[in-house]
This record gives C-alpha cells, sequence and structure tokens, in this order.
C-alpha cells in the first residue's frame, strides 16, 4: 500500500506514526555500519570521512531533498564550522564536544541571517543566491589571511581527547566512533524533524510553493527555521572534519565541495533519509579506489555518471531500488478476491 | 594616461566579451527557462578551436572566428537535440545536474586533448600595440573586440526587432504558450536560437584566448560571470545582457585595479545586491 493510500484510510496522527516506525532495513543499516571495526580496521580513516561527508549530504538533503530549496553553496556553512572548530583549536581550546556545539552555533546564525534572503527567492535567483553566497565566503576566506591562513590554510589545530578519555588515534578508530556517534545523533533529529507535522509542511513547500501559503501554512518562516537547522548540522560536520584532520583549508568552504555534496546527494537518492549516506558511500569509496586518478579524470566520470543519472534514474540509487521494488510486487500475481 | 579612462576601456572591452559570452544564454533561458550551466563550454569550445586552426594548421587568426563560431554552434544544436530537449519540463535541479555533468566531461575532456597549461595565441601584427586616440593610448586588439561586438549587438537587435524570425523570438520568450498557440514552431526556434547563441559564446571564447586565457578550467571560472550577467541583466533581455555585461566588467576590472584585496568579494556583493534589489533583472520582467 503507498503512503498516500495509507493517508486515505487512517487519520494523520497514525499516518505520521506509520511513517515514523522503524524498519529493519534501517536497523540492519545502523548495523552494518559498525562492521568497519571489525572488518576492515585499515579503512578508519576513509570511514570517518565518509561518515562526515554523509552528515553533510544529510543536512542538504533536509533543504534540497525534503523541502526543494536548491543550493549551490551549502559549503558555506561547512567551512564556517570546519574554521570555527579550528579556530578554537589554534587559539587554545581544542575541547571536541564544546567545539562541535560552537561551530553548530556559528554556522546556524549564518545560516539563520542568509535564511531570510533565501525564503523570497525560487528558481533562478535562488540559484544565483546560493552559488553567490558560497563563493563571497570562499573568496572572503582567503582574503582574510590572518585569520584563516588563507590558501596553505589554518596551521596547528590539535584536539584533545574526548571527554578527557579518547585519545585520536592514528588509525581513525576513535575518530569512526566520534564521527558516527554524532552522526546518529543528528540523524535521529533530522528523522523526528522530517516524520513531524513540520516535516509533512516542508514536503508540502517543495510539492507546490504556492498553494502551501493558501492553507495557511508560513512558507517563509518554515524555510527559515529548516535552512538554519540544516545550516548548524553543516557546520557540526565542518567541524567534525577539522577535528579529526586536525586542518582546516579554503578547500573546505569551495565550490567544488557543494558540487560534490549535491552529486552524492543525488546519486543515493534526494528527498530520502538514506540517500544521502549511499551516495556519500559510493562516492568517497569510488573515489579511494581511483585515488591514483588525475583529479581531473575523475570528475570526467563524476560528469558522465550525472548525465547518466538524470537521464535514467532521476531518483537516484534508492528510488531506483524502491522503484524495482514496486515493478516486482506489482508484476507478482494477485490472490483471488 | 590615467587610470580613470584606462579602467573604463578595459572594463568595457571586458564587459563586450561577456555580453558575447552570455546573449545566448540569457534568449534561452528566457523562452524556455531551460538553466543551461553547460553555456561556458561552448565558449570554451570556440577558444580551442581558434587555438587549433592557428597553431596546428596556421590560419590567420581572423579566418578562425567564423569556424569557432560554427563549430560552437553545431555542438550546441546536438547536445540540445539529444539532451536538453528532454529536460524541458523537468525543474531546474536535474537540469543543473545534467549540464554541470556536462561542463565537467568538457573540462576533462580538454584538460585530456590539451593539457591544463594556458594555451598560447599569437595575434597578428595589426591587432598588437596600441594607437593614440585624444591623448589616450588605447590597445588594438581592444578596440577591435569593442568594434566587433558593437557590431554583433547591432545585428542582433536588428535581426531581433525588425524580421519575421526575430518577431517569433520575442513572441516565444513573452509568452512560450501562447506562441505554441499561435503556430509558431517553438522547438524548432529554440533549436536554432540555441544554436546562435552557443555560436556566440564560441566567438567569444575565441575572441577572449588574448585578454583572459584559456585553459580547461575556463568552463566553470567564466561560467559564473555569465549567469552573473544573465541574472543581473534580466532573462530573454538583450539589451539587459549588454547593461549587465558593461556593469560588470566595468566594476570587476575598477575593483581588481584600485581595491585588489578585495576585488573579487565586491563582484559578488554586487550581483547579490543587485539580485535582491531586481530578482527578475534590471531588464526582466518576469
Amino acid at each position: 500500500m503507498s503512503s498516500e493510500a495509507i493517508a486515505d484510510t487512517v487519520g494523520p496522527h497514525e499516518f505520521l506514526r506509520a511513517q515514523a516506525s522503524w524498519r529493519l532495513s534501517e536497523v540492519a543499516f545502523w548495523l552494518a555500519a559498525l562492521l568497519p571495526f571489525v572488518l576492515a580496521p585499515d579503512y578508519l580513516i576513509l570511514a570517518s570521512q565518509i561518515a562526515i561527508t554523509a552528515l553533510f549530504a544529510l543536512s542538504l538533503d533536509l533543504i534540497l531533498g525534503f523541502s526543494g530549496i536548491i543550493s549551490l553553496g551549502h559549503a558555506a556553512y561547512f567551512g564556517i564550522g570546519a574554521y570555527t572548530a579550528g579556530l578554537l583549536s589554534v587559539w587554545g581550546w581544542g575541547e571536541p564536544l564544546t567545539g562541535l556545539v560552537l561551530a553548530g552555533a556559528a554556522a546556524g546564525l549564518f545560516g539563520y541571517l542568509t535564511s531570510f534572503i533565501i525564503a523570497r527567492f525560487r528558481h533562478l535567483a535562488l540559484i544565483m543566491i546560493t552559488l553567490g553566497i558560497g563563493l563571497l565566503l570562499q573568496e572572503a576566506a582567503n582574503d582574510a589571511s590572518w585569520l584563516t591562513g588563507g590558501f596553505d590554510g589554518l596551521q596547528g589545530i590539535h584536539t584533545w581527547p574526548i571527554l578527557d578519555r579518547y585519545e585520536f588515534d592514528l588509525y581513525g578508530r576513535t575518530a569512526y566512533a566520534y564521527a558516527l556517534a554524532v552522526l546518529f545523533l543528528l540523524f535521529l533529529g533530522v528523522r523526528r524533524i522530517i516524520h513531524s507535522p513540520f516535516g509533512l509542511a516542508l514536503r508540502g513547500i517543495r510539492e507546490n510553493g504556492q498553494r502551501m501559503p493558501a492553507i495557511g501554512a508560513p512558507t517563509r518562516q518554515h524555510i527559515r527555521t529548516v535552512y538554519t537547522i540544516a545550516a548548524a548540522i553543516a557546520g557540526i560536520a565542518g567541524a567534525l572534519l577539522s577535528q579529526t584532520t586536525e586542518t582546516a583549508s579554503l578547500e573546505a568552504l569551495g565550490f567544488q565541495r557543494s558540487a560534490d555534496v549535491l552529486v552524492m546527494l543525488i546519486l543515493g537518492g534526494a528527498g530520502r533519509l538514506y540517500g544521502g549516506f549511499i551516495g556519500a558511500i559510493v562516492y568517497m569509496v569510488a573515489r579511494d579506489q581511483f585515488s591514483g586518478l588525475n583529479p581531473q579524470y575523475w570528475y570526467f566520470w563524476i560528469g558522465l555518471l550525472l548525465i547518466a543519472v538524470v537521464m535514467f534514474v532521476p531518483d537516484g540509487i534508492l528510488g531506483g531500488l524502491a522503484l524495482l521494488q514496486r515493478r516486482v510486487t506489482i508484476s507478482r500475481p494477485k490472490d483471488p478476491p | 594616461m590615467p587610470p580613470v579612462f584606462g579602467v573604463l576601456f578595459d572594463g568595457i572591452a571586458y564587459g563586450m566579451l561577456l555580453f558575447l559570452m552570455s546573449v545566448g544564454l540569457s534568449v534561452t533561458l528566457g523562452m524556455m527557462n531551460f538553466v543551461n550551466l553547460a553555456h561556458c563550454s561552448f565558449a570554451m569550445l570556440g577558444g580551442y578551436v581558434t587555438v587549433t586552426l592557428m597553431n596546428a594548421l596556421g590560419w590567420p587568426f581572423l579566418a578562425t572566428l567564423p569556424v569557432a563560431f560554427f563549430a560552437a554552434g553545431a555542438a550546441s544544436v546536438v547536445l540540445e537535440r539529444a539532451f536538453f530537449r528532454r529536460f524541458y519540463n523537468a525543474g531546474e535541479l536535474n537540469q543543473c545536474l545534467l549540464t554541470i555533468g556536462i561542463v565537467f566531461v568538457s573540462i576533462a575532456a580538454a584538460a585530456y586533448l590539451y593539457g591544463t597549461d594556458q594555451q598560447p595565441v599569437r595575434l597578428p601584427s595589426y591587432l598588437q600595440g596600441f594607437i593614440a586616440v585624444a591623448g589616450l593610448d588605447l590597445a588594438i586588439y581592444r578596440l577591435f573586440l569593442i568594434g566587433t561586438a558593437m557590431t554583433i549587438t547591432i545585428l542582433l537587435v536588428g535581426a531581433v526587432e525588425a524580421t519575421r524570425f526575430g518577431a517569433q523570438v520575442r513572441a516565444a520568450v513573452n509568452n512560450q504558450r501562447m506562441a505554441r498557440g499561435l503556430g509558431i514552431d517553438v522547438d524548432r526556434l529554440f533549436a536554432i536560437t540555441f544554436a546562435l547563441g552557443g555560436g556566440l559564446a564560441g566567438l567569444g571564447g575565441a575572441l577572449a584566448i588574448a585578454m583572459l586565457g584559456l585553459d580547461p578550467s575556463f568552463a566553470l571560472t567564466y561560467l559564473i560571470y555569465v549567469l552573473i550577467v544573465v541574472s543581473v541583466g534580466g532573462l530573454g533581455s538583450i539589451a539587459g545582457s549588454l547593461a549587465a555585461a558593461m556593469l560588470l566588467g566595468v566594476s570587476d576590472m575598477a575593483g581588481k585595479y584600485y581595491v585588489p584585496a578585495v576585488g573579487s568579494v565586491l563582484i559578488y556583493l554586487v550581483m547579490m545586491v543587485m539580485i535582491m534589489w531586481r530578482p527578475t533583472g534590471l531588464f526582466g520582467r518576469r
């Protein structure tokens, strides 16, 4: 039974509750996320990078996949988080958890301020505005080299042990556990938001931005709220990156990062909670496997992949799988009534 | 030469290049609402055609320009028929992704064929040097640029304002569905406009080598400038594109000359303020 059919037969509360119940595949996914500790201990650094990127993709999914706000400059918030955590450490406060919170707050504050602009525009103007915010911040960070270290990146970041106990090790055990724990906690939050009436309103805005105000939904206020939340999550992802790698560079807020995360999200399936995760895993593992390849040629394949995904599976890997599943279910002969 | 005039002159020449590279995108965007981020890839193609013809085959610079125009036009119409036409109703996100994919592929292809170095181009001697006009030393090539772009602008405006084809284009930009209802073959019209726009971009790219340089990142670097011109000028407006291109060219040159520390920040700031002030652009109606 499709979700719309459920909504027709039961009340709204039951509908939301049915949506929010945990599926077996979700539990399996999170258990599988623990496997790298035993199966691939040499790849834990990569795994921690994937978890961080997945968190970033999740935050983009919140605005792009669920609310229909196209952003070509989401790395701005990631970069603010990365530099906030990095600068705190350089200035003598390397405690990771408070660093994470402060980085999220800084990115969230910038997100809140920019959300007033974002909520006013749609279509091409919105694309240009988000692109502009990203480029503006990148240039500003490049110019303010006294603060950011400019082209060379921030020097001298040192992250203290988590809770004074868990030292960051060379193999990335702590880093992966830390990143995965943060990812899981924030995922729970995002999952709760998506399955709330507010989340439903966001999807309404995505589907029809004109009709939502007509049924009394404060569209702009909703967009501002979700944009601020997404910015804060992106900031936390950025802080995780600079804390676990102990570097922060301009690359953290460049256009390339905004484009990469968009590619991952589309590849996995936008508007699905696990889309960004699947996309991040596939993209990052592939890039690690082809790391010998010149980055120029890597983007050749990414470009081809983008064209193919948009042409043939516009809903990404997860969307394609769901379609396949539906086809199989439909083609199966039905029991006679 | 007083720096004010020099900066103004350079800015106008630069703005003319930006205009050539963006006018096609503005018109096609206005007609079909198709966000074509690969537009600068056509400009880059024009540039590489000129470089190849000059350096490998020894053609004179001026003779390569029409070839660059036709090559980029042909490439754009092939892409339009093969890919873009399926995405006219697909939403901006899919259009963006498709065309960014094409940008990535074109950059990689250019890097594979030509390497990542700047391409050398040797202008003919009659386009080099300076000419003194009213006490100012003006670079001949930049005068040539301005003259060429002005000629094309006049031809373009004349074609759009005074010919049957131009009237159909204006009708389609104004209201695509109504134009279809009146029996105008908008698909055909769009393919022609797309080819013309791509060709102009190719010509712009070929002319740009001597002033802006040419390497595989061209398709992405100048895409941003072209998008600024289009969104500030207003979709489907030739005059708007010209005004926005001049504004951008002059303010970019002035920013880089007078306040080099914040020059590039200034451009993005100007763009965002302009878009916030007039979301549909200077001359846009929608």
